[in-house]
């Protein structure tokens, strides 16, 4: 009786119209893109600039379309890490890219059945839950480092050349093209999903989850899904983290690796995917900068930072940004004009 | 005319509140009804029952041949029941057309047909929920119930501060879907004079009970029925007064 399946054929289409690429999209990943020659030297730190934009992008599904608060995220990218550390090293699954889908697969389960605690509650509740499960998990690996090689984590790890053809090099080229390409397709995934009935029917509950269910949306069946789906986002981030650094430690799990994301979030901005990105572009190059001026009071500067962001405001701020572009291009314009 | 809606015995409030003691209600296909009642008699919390937001203490409540007593509300709203709330929910952040793509199902009535219906819906499909006025808005709701492809659809007060010409507009469209789809509609309506033109069968609340249950066209031959009850000759268009102490005379 109950239709549960699909929507219309239809209406399926209406919402790609509205997801059409536009220009600043193509710019930014020709820029990203560019780096590959722009930057010979930096490919480790936009290696993990890469991934940490893929792990906040996974935040920004849930939290920026589904409206789940998370202070616990860290628990997916640990799972994946570990587990695509453990494929390496028990030789199990050396391949990076299977070994990727693997990892995300598990970290996937893990969201899976942790998202039926996480709808329980509400804003509060989630964080102290998702919280309470990255701890819970963080304190497991601590106690069979056996296994997980406790505070030392897993070392050793070789991987592969990816799909047999292009192996890791010393200087990380191959490893920040990998990242990049995994980024990109993880994005076009996430951008297809957002733009996709089941993606606006996720801001409908973000706008109201009361009022979603009343109009025929199956708002914790929805919630599961997406949750579900941040998580293996999450655990291919932590999986390309230890397949690019050759590590996987107990800091997977950790809360400041957690906290750190929504910095990366806040700086950026949710619910339109390129806020992940972007503040991961910006978390990092500001670490890199104030951690070289003042490597011990860096955290202080970022703190700054934030409070200026929150003090002035993302669209102001984006306003300002965008004057000097604006102003070229209504130049362009008037010089166009007959 | 084969029964859609079967309510029986409903017991329903809020909290510990019981708002309907007992009712039993049955609606055939294509039939328009108009709940009507003063304030706080009941009419609300019904079409919330059916909707499934409110609680239930006994009854059953069909569609068709299916009991959806147990089912949740958006598990109600897949199996047939559309519902154009009071406060007209629009999802601010979503646009007008994305407000209908979130929730439409296989059916009839499609995003375009809505459209059709409202073309102002389309000039304005790109705007976002709280850029609409009030009378797109509900036109909005209406459209977002609709393609649902509901058997039943509630409306409750959709008139409710509208200007007279979009009120207008809004009810021929209601009474075109209705006619056009055979879907059966329970509109809730303070103002009595507005749907009787419209409705094929009126119920009177009071005090979550039904006090009168009649054909339109009976009630607009007998004004004074709507008089003894809400206190407005509603066929009239004019409101008269009752006398002190007789029934219904202290609230309106």
């Amino acid at each position: 009786m109950s239709a549960d399946s699909t929507t219309h054929p239809e209406v399926g289409t209406v919402p790609m119209a509205g997801a059409q690429w536009r220009w600043p999209e193509v710019a930014f990943w020709l820029c990203a893109a560019g780096c590959i020659l722009l930057f010979p030297n930096r490919y480790l730190i936009l290696t993990e600039i890469a991934w940490l934009a893929l792990f906040a992008l996974s935040l920004d599904l849930i939290l920026g379309y589904a409206g789940i608060v998370s202070l616990g995220h860290a628990a997916f990218f640990g799972v994946g890490g570990y587990c695509a550390g453990l494929l390496a090293l028990h030789g199990i699954v050396k391949e990076p890219v299977l070994a990727l889908l693997v990892a995300g697969g598990a970290a996937m389960l893990l969201g899976f059945v942790t998202s039926f605690l996480v709808i329980r509650g509400v804003d509060l509740t989630r964080l102290m839950v998702t919280l309470g499960i990255a701890l819970l998990l963080r304190e497991l690996a601590n106690k069979f480092s056996n296994i997980t090689g406790g505070s030392d984590g897993l070392q050793g790890i070789e991987m592969q050349p990816i799909l047999g053809m292009f192996a890791f090099d010393i200087f990380g080229k191959t490893g920040f093209i990998y990242c990049l390409i995994v980024l990109f397709v993880m994005f076009l995934l996430a951008r297809r999903i957002v733009n996709s009935p089941f993606g606006l029917s996720l801001r409908a509950i973000r706008n109201n989850p009361l009022r979603a269910s009343a109009i025929g949306i199956p708002v914790n069946r929805r919630l599961i899904a997406v949750y579900t789906l941040a998580a293996f986002y999450a655990g291919v981030a932590g999986a390309l983290s230890t397949q690019t650094t050759a590590l996987a430690s107990l800091d997977g799990f950790a809360f400041d690796r957690s906290a750190d994301l929504l910095l990366v979030l806040i700086i950026g901005g949710t619910g339109y995917l390129y806020g992940g990105l972007i503040g991961a572009v910006a978390f990092k190059l500001m670490q890199e900068f104030f951690s070289t001026i003042t490597p011990q009071f860096w955290q202080f500067w970022i703190g700054a930072v934030l409070v200026i962001i929150v003090l002035i405001g993302r669209e102001r701020l984006h306003r300002w940004a965008m004057l000097v572009p604006r102003m070229i291009s209504a130049k362009f314009a008037r010089s166009a004009a007959p | 005319m084969s029964e859609l809606l079967a309510i029986h015995e409903l017991r329903a409030g809020y909290g510990e509140a019981v708002v309907i003691p007992k009712m039993s209600l049955s609606l055939g296909e294509g039939q328009v009804l108009a709940l009507l009642g003063r304030n706080g008699t009941g009419k609300t919390t019904l079409i919330n029952s059916i909707v499934g937001v409110t609680r239930r203490f006994g009854g059953t409540i069909k569609l068709g041949i299916d009991d959806i007593t147990s089912l949740r509300a958006d598990q109600r709203a897949r199996a047939g029941i559309g519902w154009v709330p009071q406060e007209r929910n629009i999802f601010r952040s979503l646009t007008v057309e994305e407000n209908m793509t979130a929730v439409a199902l296989p059916g009839p009535w499609t995003v375009q047909k809505v459209y059709e219906m409202f073309p102002r819906l389309e000039e304005r499909k790109s705007n976002f929920g709280n850029q609409l006025s009030g009378g797109e808005q509900q036109m909005l709701a209406v459209g977002r119930a609709l393609v649902l492809n509901p058997k039943v659809l509630l409306l409750d007060e959709p008139t409710e501060g509208l200007a007279p010409i979009i009120v207008e507009e809004l009810l021929a469209a209601i009474g075109k879907i209705s006619r056009m789809s055979g879907i059966c509609s329970i509109i809730v309506e303070q103002n009595a004079r507005k749907i009787l033109g419209l409705a094929d069968r009126v119920v009177i609340l009071e005090r979550g009970t039904i006090v009168h249950d009649a054909a339109s066209a009976a009630l607009k031959a007998d004004p004074a029925v709507l008089d003894h009850f809400l206190g407005v000759a509603g066929a009239a268009g004019h409101t008269q007064h009752r006398p002190a102490g007789s029934p219904g005379a202290s609230t309106h």
